[in-house]
């Protein structure tokens, strides 16, 4: 089964943090994206820009609304996604849980992927 | 000779269904992934058995024989389905089952790699099932309602009636729950070991769920109310039996033994709640408290300590008192201090005050309860006032009882115990 990993964190977390600590940060999620890649659940992933370059889409009565931001100001803020194969439910959470994010206060949403039969 | 045998098959039959139902009912949920489809071939897999057993004898392996029966009809069901949203789905399970019997499939490969059931225990299905039931992905509400429908047999009415909920609502959330599941992939498997103790921790906490809502019960309502305390023995008594290993389980079945021991004398025949130091005793089940007693010893010997072990040898130690004043409240008070310190609580620290007042005097109790007040740890809870005001009066202290037993009143709502802190206030008035 495919599952998405939605990582949401408050950004102003990272922006925080010192070099240092985001170097590291950023190493720790390199690991964890070679390892997956190494177990075979790595499907994708990416991380995102901030919130602040985001743009909202949408058209109403023939008409197409851009705005500034994300669709919905939140506390946390999604900032990237994997996508993997796992077996079930209890994998997809056990790879979640390793993600750094989850370690540092930040939720990962796990979504099954619609299978259109 | 037939003739007599003939009369009592569908005695036999019922004993069968009564005994075997769920665990035939739990190995077909795992085949076929499918609870509702399980449950209806494993209908009629006994319809088919009521019909042919007659007839042909009873096989020498009943539960096999209906297993292999509702399975089969399983077959046919899924070959006749038309809808092609599970259509996939279905053709794969088609293979599966056909394979399983081969004793090559998916399932029975997945179940050997990726399911874990605890050192020397055959995998029960029921097991599985258990942990599929109460899995933390699905909300806690359809947790019991799916533990109490699939586990315990009850009907979707008699769980609604059992949490005085509306049947469509409860429905609701059985389909829910069963949509989560195939939807989300969760698995039919036990835990592997390094996440077992925590979900464990997620089973207990449905049972004892179970078991407070039936425990809140009034004797009237049992009239109406199928008897959730005596589902959640059950249920309890079945995970010590598929995971003796584990101390909690034990913990949390001596603990309701213990409660439900006192069941008899905690309600009067107005519904008025009577405290532990006023019940007749002799109205205790002594059956279920000689039950529990050394199952708490073994619950105690658990590493490290669980909080159901030791919240059920305090219960012990009140169900060893014949009278109240035999209780060893020092014993008791030691305890709250060990409860304190595996799961720390305000409400633990109010218990464990109320505890220390017996054993010390009420003076030291007031102490502790003082520190709860000064910590404002428990706002709006009714019990910490009207501990406050029990001490209070016991000191004579009527004035500032009665004060503290109308703070109780502000914020306790069950009608039982309203009426009792009435009456406690009009005591400390006269």
């Amino acid at each position: 089964m495919q599952y998405l990993l939605l990582i949401y964190d408050e950004e102003k977390k990272f922006e925080d943090m010192s070099a240092a600590d985001q170097e590291k940060f950023s190493a720790a999620y390199f690991a964890y994206t070679e390892s997956i890649k190494k177990s075979g659940h790595f499907r994708a992933g990416d991380a995102l820009r901030s919130v602040s370059t985001a743009t909202t889409v949408r058209v109403r009565d023939g008409k197409t609304l851009t705005t500034d931001g994300p669709f919905a100001e939140t506390r946390e803020q999604l900032g990237g996604y994997y996508l993997v194969e796992a077996a079930n439910l209890d994998d997809a959470v056990a790879l979640a849980a390793r993600i750094p994010s989850a370690h540092h206060g930040g939720s990962i949403e796990v979504r099954p992927i619609m299978v259109y039969g | 000779m037939l003739g007599r045998r003939m009369l009592d098959l569908p005695d036999r039959i019922s004993r069968l269904y009564r005994d075997e139902s769920g665990r035939i009912l739990a190995t077909l949920i795992r085949a076929l992934g499918d609870f509702d489809l399980a449950e209806d071939v494993l209908q009629e897999a006994f319809a088919a058995a009521l019909d042919q057993w007659p007839v042909d004898g009873e096989p020498d392996t009943p539960r096999a024989w209906l297993t292999t029966t509702a399975r089969n009809k399983a077959v046919d069901h899924i070959r006749r389905r038309r809808a092609f949203a599970d259509r996939r789905d279905a053709l794969e399970v088609l293979a599966a089952l056909e394979a399983d019997e081969r004793g090559a499939g998916p399932a029975a490969i997945a179940t050997a790699a990726d399911d874990h059931p605890p050192a020397g225990h055959l995998a029960d299905d029921r097991l599985r099932l258990v942990f599929t039931c109460c899995h933390p992905a699905i909300a806690i509400e359809a947790q019991v309602a799916l533990t109490l429908r699939t586990l315990c047999g009850l009907s979707t009415d008699e769980i609604a009636r059992g949490f005085l909920i509306p049947a469509p609502t409860l429905a609701q959330r059985l389909v829910r729950a069963k949509s989560k599941i195939r939807a989300a992939g969760i698995p039919y498997q036990v835990p592997g070991p390094a996440i077992l103790h925590e979900r464990l921790q997620a089973v207990t906490a449905v049972l004892y769920l179970v078991f407070n809502e039936g425990y809140a019960a009034t004797a009237g309502d049992l009239l109406l109310r199928v008897d959730l305390c005596a589902e959640a023995i059950r249920l309890g008594r079945l995970l010590v039996s598929l995971l003796p290993d584990q101390a909690e389980a034990w913990g949390l079945l001596a603990l309701m033994l213990l409660h439900d021991a006192r069941r008899p004398a905690r309600v009067s025949d107005t519904g008025d709640l009577i405290l532990l130091e006023e019940q007749d005793r002799s109205r205790w089940n002594q059956a279920d408290i000689g039950e529990a007693l050394p199952l708490v010893e073994r619950a105690l010997a658990g590493r490290p300590v669980g909080p159901y072990a030791v919240q059920a040898a305090i219960a012990a130690v009140h169900a060893r008192a014949a009278r109240p004043t035999d209780t060893d409240w020092r014993q008791i008070a030691a305890l709250y201090g060990v409860l304190a310190g595996i799961t720390p609580s305000p409400v633990v620290e109010l218990n464990r005050a109320v505890a220390v007042a017996m054993a010390d005097g009420p003076e030291a109790g007031l102490a502790l309860l003082d520190v709860l007040d000064r910590d404002g740890a428990l706002p709006r809870y009714h019990l910490l006032p009207a501990a406050r005001a029990d001490l209070l009066r016991r000191q004579g202290r009527n004035r500032e009882a009665a004060a503290a037993y109308r703070e109780a009143l502000a914020l306790a709502a069950n009608e039982a115990e309203r009426r009792f802190l009435v009456r406690r206030l009009t005591e400390v008035e006269d």
